[in-house]
């Protein structure tokens, strides 16, 4: 936690990273700074608190929990509840320790969430880079008309299309397939091309205009200049998607219910309801809940300037 | 995830244009210009929106207008779907939950992040802050639901232990018809402070500091400033974020699906869960189409007059 004493003359002057170091007066305490103080320290208590109980309960002994709620400490200190969400527990050994003894396939839908992120963030990045360069560098009649009716759709709200694309999927025999899962998310979002092509806009060309004298044509110039010299922002946007698509539920809800596709977040809603002895593994799904937030907390931790950023770019420009 | 940066295309839209003009490439006088390539490269894009926006957009439309259980073909019913709406107490209810959805969560999340994004802004400006304030917003929705589900469990979650522990009585957050929608709109505050304080925090950068200057030259006392200035160069930006947080509020889901499942009883159905089951669990696809045709009309009204109302496209800058 830096806490640097700033003046606060230079607002806005450096948005994009850390801000300016310059101009630091020594203050006399002063109790309006104190005040703000506290309040960013109770915003991050309030943030992090949450995930640390996660993590103790995780810890614990499901059976002890009762017993032992309003302890800071893991109840009865236990990494049960992870080995029981990877499998690596026997059903009994599970049961004596307040699991449900049934059997998860975390690793399975652990597995699913990988495909699934993966594959339509891959499609969905690089599709709408293609359709950004269309429309950034290319001219052709109806492109700004075709332009405005891609960004239309950012109105629709998800659920509009959610039951004809899921009548269309179930009609052409898909459900219960990745083919179906990803399919709507795989080849373009008005976002994601409205994303790059505010890049590609803002790129200078004179390195693409040269190459073009030189007689490279379109699709050499968008492999070999365009999409390297744009790597920071497809990169973010790549982040950005993964991110969306690995906590995605509703669709994957709709379409992907057989175990052989669930993903994660299907998966952990089943897990909640699935105990059989009325009182529920709360460590088993701590466990689990912490395990499939990971790699996104992961992905947060090596990149989340770039996260955080990004969501400044946007109301900034 | 995907509503991140949709809030800048008003803005940024705009001031991009004038490059458009500047380098006109030789292939401008003929008509078609780079048709042929532009088509290759627009393809899968076009394939993906005309199959999964557009068809889907219009059939949405017409299925509203007929009745159909998925076995065999919809028949045509003209407005029926819509008067039965319109005489449904579920719907009302299922509406006014919603409303009443909206209304706690966005309140609450505005203030909260309009005041995160001032001491991001004046007092806490290192990103490793914004970072961790942005956490809970990462975590999938359905994670974030199951952990307050258990912090809020009524006998051994940690919220009624401290309640307990103050002597006041427990709290069935979850399972009470009157707490189940502040709880989940509570729920959602928390996930989402961080990262609209964050939209809120950019729109407070964009702010020159000039105008600060002369502000503290003339003497202006900082809740002066605030008023005077900072809000009112704020507007555009508050404005946007509020069209987007309340667009994205009434489509609560997830949270519900994972604790409540809408009850009990009525008590947080809100309309995209009725909508949902009226679908999958009635199959009745021709009712459910209505409903979310309805959603998308309430959606695009409320984003107008909101853009109407509180001038959002217009900034005091100018």
């Amino acid at each position: 936690m830096t806490t640097s004493a700033l003046s606060r003359k230079t607002p806005g002057s450096n948005p994009a990273s850390k801000p300016a170091r310059q101009g630091v007066h020594k203050k006399p305490f002063n109790w309006r700074r104190a005040g703000a103080w506290t309040l960013v320290v109770v915003a991050i208590i309030v943030t992090v608190a949450p995930f640390l109980w996660m993590l103790r309960t995780a810890l614990s002994s499901n059976a002890s929990l009762a017993s032992n709620a309003s302890n800071l400490l893991p109840a009865d200190f236990s990494l049960g509840a992870f080995k029981r969400v990877l499998g690596l527990q026997t059903p009994e050994e599970a049961i004596a320790e307040g699991g449900s003894g049934a059997a998860i396939n975390f690793w399975l839908y652990l597995r699913n969430s990988i495909i699934f992120a993966s594959v339509t963030t891959a499609g969905q990045v690089f599709f709408s880079a293609m359709a950004a360069y269309a429309f950034s560098r290319l001219r052709w009649p109806g492109r700004n008309v075709v332009f405005g009716l891609f960004l239309a759709t950012m109105m629709v709200p998800p659920i509009f299309t959610a039951l004809p694309n899921f009548l269309m999927i179930k009609n052409l025999g898909l459900l219960n397939t990745f083919a179906g899962l990803a399919l709507p998310f795989l080849f373009m979002t008005p976002f994601a091309i409205f994303f790059l092509r505010q890049f590609f806009l803002s790129m200078s060309r004179e390195v693409e205009e040269a190459a073009m004298l030189d007689g490279a044509k379109h699709l050499r110039i968008f492999f070999q200049i365009v999409l390297p010299n744009a790597a920071a922002p497809l990169a973010t946007l790549a982040l950005l998607t993964f991110i969306g698509q690995w906590n995605e539920y509703f669709w994957p809800l709709l379409v992907g219910q057989d175990e052989s596709v669930r993903v994660l977040t299907v998966g952990l809603g089943v897990f909640k309801s699935q105990s059989p002895q009325g009182a529920p593994d709360w460590s088993g799904l701590m466990a689990a809940t912490l395990i499939a937030a990971l790699p996104v907390l992961l992905l947060f931790i090596a990149f989340g300037k770039r996260v955080v950023n990004s969501i400044g770019f946007s109301g900034i420009k | 995830m995907t509503t991140i940066t949709k809030l800048p295309d008003p803005v940024a839209g705009g001031s991009k244009h004038p490059q458009r003009g500047k380098n006109p490439r030789p292939g401008r006088g003929r008509r078609l210009g780079d048709l042929r390539i532009a088509l290759l490269f627009i393809l899968p894009a076009m394939v993906g929106f005309v199959a999964f926006f557009l068809i889907p957009t219009i059939r949405g439309i017409y299925l509203s207008f007929t009745e159909y259980s998925v076995l065999g073909d919809p028949t045509w019913i003209g407005t029926k779907n819509y008067t039965a709406i319109f005489a449904d107490e579920l719907f009302w209810n299922a509406m006014a939950v919603t409303v009443q959805y909206v209304g706690l969560n966005i309140g609450f999340q505005t203030v909260i992040a309009l005041g995160l994004a001032l001491l991001m802004h004046r007092v806490a400006k290192s990103t490793l802050i914004r970072g961790v304030l942005l956490l809970p917003f990462l975590v999938a929705n359905v994670i974030v639901a199951l952990l307050w589900f258990w912090m809020l469990d009524y006998q051994i979650g940690i919220v009624n232990e401290i309640i307990n522990w103050f002597g006041l009585p427990r709290i069935a957050f979850f399972g009470s018809e009157q707490w189940a929608i502040p709880t989940i709109a509570g729920v959602n505050v928390w996930r989402h402070m961080g990262y609209t304080a964050l939209l809120i925090f950019a729109g407070l950068q964009s702010i020159p500091s000039h105008v600060y200057e002369v502000a503290s030259l003339d003497g202006a006392s900082q809740t002066r400033t605030f008023w005077s200035i900072t809000m009112p160069l704020l507007r555009p930006v508050l404005v946007l974020v509020l069209v987007v947080t309340v667009i994205g509020s009434f489509q609560v889901f997830d949270t519900v699906a994972v604790t409540t499942g809408g009850g009990p009883i009525n008590a947080s159905r809100v309309i995209q869960m009725y909508i949902y089951q009226k679908a999958f669990g009635e199959s009745d696809f021709g009712y459910a189409s209505a409903l979310s045709v309805i959603l998308f009309v309430i959606l695009a009204l409320v984003a107008f007059i909101q853009m109407k109302f509180l001038k959002g496209n217009e900034s005091d800058l100018d």
